[in-house]
């Protein structure tokens, strides 16, 4: 009798599909990687258990790096152009309104500013430059900035972010909170890396009961 | 497994001495191709951090020019820690004696200990107070530590105070003597 034989099929695969779709979600993840941009000051923040991610509109950063000099960054060129023209005005410093603008971060004494706003990008490296001057509380000049910074803004509230680095000293940074306090910015925030709650402390408990934090 | 045709059985054969050209296959095994594609996807998912910066609220107190303005705590729910440098991390409860006897000295994993036994000993949550004075010396993250250890004890009301000349001496002289005395 002769059974219907089945015919043998082969046990391989094609491959190339599946070969297809894995270098597809390869270039995919390669291309959507956004790369750290290099930053011209070198920071590393401390650690703490605060969730909130930090905001990225409508900030006006100050950086303290380790060896406590500080800059400052905008990420609004309406507000820079603001700021550039009374700075224009008032001190009568002749800076250029579009280098002004195109700035990245100011870390210049006013005196110096002018020269540092004529440097090229490339050649901005928080290393090399003075910062702005905080030092002297009686002349802390960050103060002149978070003045010029709140007119700008004319009663909106920016974002503060304060970004200093492991290794800065606490007088740098208290001059700084000085400079906040002396106009009136008494909320801000600090950049940090997040670390996880350690067990078994009363916030972790508080997470674990599932109460919001307040922060 | 893809397979490579060889065989050269089948067709007709030629005369003997008569090479013929091997018909192979086009078809290539993809699956080692499959093998690293998926290899280094799972290499970049793993090694990619999300490097979200988180960010930490801190809300100043308006500077109080009269002192009557200024808040007054209760003596005994207060404790003060101070931080020197190279991590060191002093505390006194209540008041600062003559004699300095309170004064202790910690560092950032015991302080915790500190603050639980100290709130749990205050008899009223709301009279516990932790002033915190930096020194001079401390770095920026000796500040963030101990502020994040607020957070992580859930301490409602603290203050970051300046450091009193007495106390910075205190602490210069403390922080000598762990320094010369050997074993520390």
């Amino acid at each position: 009798m002769g059974r219907a034989k089945l015919p043998r099929k082969s046990t391989s695969i094609d491959m190339t599909a599946m070969c297809d779709v894995a270098f597809l979600l390869l270039s995919f993840f390669i291309l959507t990687t956004k790369f750290k941009p290099s930053e011209a000051i070198a920071v590393v923040t401390p650690k703490s258990v605060a969730a909130k991610v930090a905001p990225t509109k409508d900030i006006v950063e100050i950086i303290i790096d380790k060896d406590g000099k500080v800059f400052l960054t905008l990420d609004d060129e309406n507000i820079k152009e603001i700021m550039v023209n009374t700075l224009n005005n008032t001190k009568s410093l002749g800076l250029n309104p579009t280098a002004f603008k195109k700035a990245q971060f100011f870390g210049a004494p006013f005196s110096g500013l002018a020269s540092f706003l004529a440097l090229p990008e490339e050649q901005r490296k928080g290393n090399l430059l003075p910062g702005i001057p905080v030092k002297d509380s009686s002349n802390n000049e960050l103060t002149v900035w978070m003045t010029l910074v709140r007119d700008a803004y004319q009663g909106k509230k920016p974002n503060i972010l304060l970004k200093g680095d492991n290794l800065a000293k606490y007088p740098a940074f208290k001059s700084v909170v000085d400079a906040f306090k002396k106009n009136d910015f008494l909320k801000f925030q600090m950049v940090t890396n997040p670390v996880s709650i350690p067990v078994g402390t009363d916030l972790w408990k508080k997470t674990q009961a599932g109460e919001k934090r307040d922060e | 497994m893809a397979e490579m045709d060889t065989s050269s059985g089948g067709g007709h054969k030629k005369g003997p001495g008569v090479k013929k050209g091997k018909k192979l296959s086009t078809r290539v095994d993809l699956t080692p191709m499959v093998d690293l594609g998926f290899l280094l996807i799972t290499f970049f998912i793993f090694t990619t951090t999300m490097s979200q910066a988180t960010a930490m609220k801190l809300i100043l107190p308006k500077d109080a020019d009269k002192p009557e303005d200024q808040n007054k705590a209760k003596q005994s729910g207060v404790i003060t820690i101070l931080l020197g440098k190279d991590n060191n991390v002093f505390y006194y409860e209540g008041e600062l004696d003559n004699s300095a006897s309170n004064f202790k000295t910690s560092n950032f994993k015991d302080i915790r200990d500190v603050l639980i036994k100290k709130k749990n000993s205050v008899a009223e949550l709301k009279d516990f107070v932790v002033i915190l004075k930096p020194s001079e010396e401390c770095t920026y993250r000796n500040v963030v530590d101990i502020l994040d250890e607020m957070t992580i004890n859930v301490c409602t009301r603290y203050a970051l105070v300046d450091i009193t000349p007495i106390e910075t001496q205190l602490v210069k002289k403390t922080e000598e003597i762990a320094a010369t005395s050997p074993g520390q």
